[in-house]
């Protein structure tokens, strides 16, 4: 491959790459998401490759493995374009069905359709999917489109046009305003504006001129995984964001701070940072610009706190992930003390949109102070779960039940969770609240990186709390008091409130750790985490004081205030908990006669619940 | 087991050379040998130390701060179970103490014959699968209690 | 030179200073056990939070780390500083409730009692010990291992640290006299606040003209190689040497 060495052959090579491909050619995209690979995605895509190759249709027919469609829950996915003919749970058995109805005689396969569960109805084409229909992806919509192995496949989509216009059409301080113009917000948590950031690190000193580009892709949320979709499934739309953005604050050299429990991930960045190397989209005199800027790729450790900007460039300067205080910001002194603009994925993958079709454009989604889309996990008790990329301003209602379809087995919902471990729990009392990162702060909650954990009756929300305390309390980095020890003893006191030995005054100490624990821990991890106790406790305070002075666990989760009963009239004695049972505390009576469950050999493991098919066995 | 001293140190010295001993580059450097050893016998640390110029105290601070990295032997298969918000609010626990049952060992432990090493993991970010367990990097979505013995069953 | 102003107080303050500095160089207390003018402030403790207003807005900061500002107020005792200072105290106690220096560190901020179930340990992660090691010795022989509630002082793999040179500034700097130092005839013993450490012990030199033991060979092995000097330098102490 040749260098490009000027936007007119960036441009050349673009034509030269559409003219190839025709539109109107049938191209069966199979996702290859880690959600469709657990799913057996990859037997799926080489089986259509040998369906199509045995039938000669090599030349009038492409098979692509693309990125994450975002359906996870349907998985493995399969989409026929241009006429993007839907196709869920596909197994190898029916590609060549698929082939022979489908491709070859425009035929659908009904029983491969998507059924909406609320009005029964199949559906044909994608777009038509309750599930995208509210969605709008403007961050997310090329992944079912490209194979993110191939930059080619990037270009083709206009891929580069957005750091060609750049480079060649704007000054770096035109790139910072439009930036600024569009309101961009940072999307791993804490939600700074973008644009501020940038100038802020631009007009920074640095004695010897280096200042440094991070993206942040150690998305270490627990129950996120909307950054790894996209670092995953379009990885050259986060470089092309990092690129513009290391121009417009004059850097030469950036990081990718990427999960090591994403090993996608680290190969599919790798790769496209040597094709765009190849190409000559990245190193040294960029589309001949004379802008040089290189990427390298860095493996976080397994640790959460290196979400936290501080934290994550102790890391990448090969040192523990501790923290330090930011009085002075990272734009001013950051990766070894030089000038640092740190941003997470899907905030880098914003910038391109936004350079190329403008501020105007960009705002005019979104809400007042919160622009543009954001994609959620939707994840937890609800039908739909996946990735949705919705506009700001949305209602918690509207992605919960339009586009995830409701709770899952038809019960009912009791609360959503969202800014993971740092975020809160938001009821039922407030589901139309838009989403927007104030309104969510305003709740008690944050926006976060975009974990949205749906709840039913059956989550209690004192283990929620205790959850996520313990959660935190593994991963605080230990170095200040307040968070290490206060955690600690947080996790104590819900500790026993969950396994009965709750006593009065455990919520107002609760309250008075969270209060240190905001006011002086050392970074933002210490500082967030009570979130998840204050929500709880302002909109569940019922459900703690049924632990502490009922002694009774609501939702039947908490295993020392529960049994297990078997309800007898139910129980046919079919003797499959018997044999799940590992302690051995059912015995069968013979049959037709119910089974005899036997407390004090109980460990209330849960196993006889589910197994049984029947619902003979309750929980109290 | 105890790989040989001298294609030890080679293997350190490659690894460090792939990333020009850079000292930033710590963390990468011990996940690189990990991978090798599946652990990281004590003379890694002592060389890396060494090829990187950095106290032993500094390389055995990260390498004892970072959940992936592991100063003991860990067994022939890795059980991971996620323990992410989305699968815990579908019964990860559960799972997790199904499988402690089944190998007789905690999380953290490794079973007697060195055959598995049970480990939990915060979120493997496939969360719309949940309750996950990934065994030797293979996924197990919707995990149920009672499929916990014929996951286990692939392995043995 | 800036002004600004502490309980009250105008100050005034060299730029560049943090706030507890120019407290203490005024007189004015704040509590704090892991800053020592002598290495880097590092901000784990959290007993020298103070609240300052800057622009209109109130907040909590840390006083070993905030650097002064012209015009910037400061309140070292709001009920808020006082609050949380008690708290952390708390947990501080609950931790290493037979310290001494937590005791009385405790009893002068009004808490003589704490509500968390009571632990036994030695040592209050202030990272003094570590970053004297590193910043003032230069041999970084103990480190803080793991992470969280997990978290010690230790060396690599909790044996005698080839890098320690026994000079014992660990102990000189722990404010909490965690750390054991003790010379008895030849031989120096310092005592990690580890359990899992074993006493570390080094032989000590004897003077030549006096014969008192007065310094460990390592350590005079250390200085020698560092200043270049010859080993024969050290055989006499500094006592002898005038």
């Amino acid at each position: 491959m040749k260098r490009l060495s000027s936007p007119i052959e960036l441009e050349a090579i673009r034509e030269t790459i559409t003219s190839q491909r025709d539109p109107n050619k049938p191209c069966i995209t199979i996702c290859s998401g880690t959600g469709c690979h657990a799913y057996g995605c990859e037997k799926v895509a080489s089986a259509f490759r040998e369906e199509v190759k045995q039938r000669g249709l090599d030349s009038k027919v492409d098979v692509r493995t693309t990125g994450c469609h975002g359906f996870c829950e349907r998985g493995p996915l399969v989409v026929i374009r241009p006429r993007n003919i839907f196709y869920q749970r596909v197994r190898v058995d029916d590609i060549p069905e698929i082939v022979s109805q489908t491709i070859l005689k425009d035929n659908i396969i009904d029983r491969l359709l998507y059924t909406d569960p609320n009005t029964g109805e199949k559906i044909i084409y994608e777009p038509d999917v309750p599930f995208y229909k509210r969605q709008k992806r403007f961050v997310f919509g090329n992944n079912g489109y490209i194979d993110p192995t191939l930059i080619e496949d990037y270009l083709a989509v206009g891929g580069y046009s957005a750091l060609s216009k750049a480079l060649f059409e704007m000054s770096p301080e035109a790139v910072i305003d439009e930036v600024k113009k569009s309101g961009l917000r940072g999307r791993g948590g804490g939600g700074f504006p973008t644009g501020i950031k940038w100038e802020s690190c631009r007009n920074a000193a640095s004695s010897d001129g280096v200042r440094y580009v991070i993206c942040n892709a150690d998305e270490g949320d627990p129950g996120a995984y909307m950054d790894r979709s996209v670092v995953e499934g379009n990885p050259h739309s986060v470089m092309e964001g990092m690129i513009i953005g290391a121009y417009a604050i004059g850097g030469h050299e950036g990081y990718i701070y990427v999960r090591h429990e994403y090993p996608l991930a680290v190969k599919n960045v790798q790769l496209a940072i040597k094709q765009a190397e190849e190409y000559g989209l990245l190193g040294n005199n960029i589309l001949g610009s004379g802008f040089d800027f290189s990427i390298k790729i860095n493996r976080g450790g397994g640790a959460f706190v290196c979400g936290e900007s501080s934290a994550l460039m102790a890391s990448l300067e090969g040192k523990p992930g501790e923290p330090r205080a930011k009085y002075i910001h990272t734009t001013e002194r950051g990766l070894w003390d030089k000038p640092t603009a740190l941003n997470n994925v899907e905030t880098w993958a914003n910038v391109p949109l936004i350079i190329n079709q403008g501020a105007d454009w960009f705002t005019q989604t979104g809400t007042e102070n919160s622009k543009g889309t954001k994609i959620f996990s939707l994840v937890g008790k609800v039908n739909n779960t996946g990735l949705v990329e919705v506009p700001m301003g949305i209602t918690l209602r509207e992605i919960i039940y339009d586009i995830g379809g409701g709770i899952l087995d038809g019960k009912k919902f009791k609360g959503v969770q969202t800014g993971g471990p740092s975020g809160g729990v938001i009821p039922e009392s407030l589901l139309d609240l838009p989403v927007d990162f104030d309104e969510l702060t305003e709740a008690g909650s944050m926006m976060g990186s975009g974990g949205m954990i749906v709840m039913d009756e059956g989550n209690c929300m004192v283990d929620i709390a205790k959850y996520f305390i313990g959660f935190l309390e593994g991963e605080s980095c230990g170095k200040c008091v307040p968070c290490r020890e206060g955690l600690k003893r947080m996790r104590e006191i819900l500790t026993d409130i969950t396994e009965g030995r709750g006593k009065d005054g455990d919520i107002e100490l609760l309250e008075r750790l969270s209060t240190v624990l905001i006011d002086s821990s050392l970074c933002a991890l210490g500082a967030t985490a009570p979130n998840p106790v204050l929500t709880t406790i302002r909109y569940f305070r019922d459900e703690y004081e049924a632990h502490i002075k009922e002694k009774r666990c609501p939702a039947g989760i908490c295993k020392e205030l529960i049994t297990y009963q078997i309800i007898e009239e139910k129980c046919p004695g079919c003797g499959l908990c018997v044999k799940a049972c590992p302690s051995g505390a059912i015995t069968a009576r013979g049959k037709k006669e119910p089974v005899v469950l036997d407390q004090e050999k109980c460990i209330k493991c849960g196993a006889c619940y589910d197994v049984c098919k029947l619902g003979a066995i309750k929980v109290e | 087991m105890q790989p040989e001293a001298k294609q030890l140190e080679k293997r350190v010295v490659s690894v460090l050379d792939n990333y020009q001993r850079d000292k930033g580059m710590l963390v990468s450097i011990l996940q690189d040998i990990q991978a090798e050893y599946n652990y990281l016998p004590r003379e890694t640390l002592e060389q890396v130390s060494q090829g990187l110029d950095v106290p032993l105290s500094r390389v055995y601070s990260a390498a004892t701060f970072f959940k992936a990295l592991s100063l003991t032997p860990r067994g022939r298969h890795l059980i991971n179970v996620c323990l992410g918000t989305a699968c815990h609010v579908r019964g990860a626990v559960r799972v997790l103490e199904a499988m402690e049952r089944d190998l007789d060992i905690k999380a953290g432990e490794t079973t007697k014959d060195l055959e598995f090493t049970l480990e939990t993991v915060n979120c493997v970010g496939a969360c719309a699968l949940g309750p996950v367990v990934i065994v030797d990097g293979e996924y197990f979505g919707q995990m149920k209690t009672e499929k916990v013995k014929g996951v286990l069953e692939n392995y043995t | 030179m800036l002004t600004l102003t502490i309980d009250g107080r105008d100050v005034q303050a060299e730029e560049g200073k943090v706030i507890l500095e120019v407290a203490r160089d005024n007189g004015i207390y704040i509590p704090a056990l892991c800053y020592h003018e002598e290495v880097a402030p590092y901000g784990a403790c959290r007993l020298c939070m103070v609240e300052i207003t800057r622009r209109g807005r109130r907040r909590l900061v840390a006083s070993c780390l905030y650097p002064v500002e012209e015009g910037l107020v400061v309140e070292t005792n709001t009920e808020r500083v006082v609050n949380d200072r008690r708290t952390i105290m708390e947990l501080l106690l609950a931790r290493c409730p037979d310290l001494a220096a937590v005791q009385d560190l405790a009893s002068k901020l009004g808490v003589d009692k704490t509500p968390f179930r009571l632990e036994d340990k030695k040592c209050i992660l202030c990272g003094l010990c570590v970053r004297a090691c590193e910043e003032v010795v230069g041999v970084s022989a103990i480190s803080l291992v793991n992470r969280g509630t997990n978290r010690q002082v230790a060396s690599p793999f909790y044996e005698a640290p080839d890098a320690c040179i026994g000079c014992g500034s660990c102990a000189y700097i722990c404010p909490v006299d965690a750390i054991g130092l003790e010379d008895i005839g030849d031989t120096r013993t310092i005592t990690m606040p580890n359990p899992r450490m074993q006493k570390i012990e080094f032989k000590l030199k004897k003077c030549s003209k006096c014969g008192k033991y007065w310094a460990p060979e390592k350590q005079l092995d250390y200085i020698a190689k560092k200043a270049g000097l010859a080993p024969e330098e050290f055989d006499i102490c500094p006592d002898c040497r005038d």
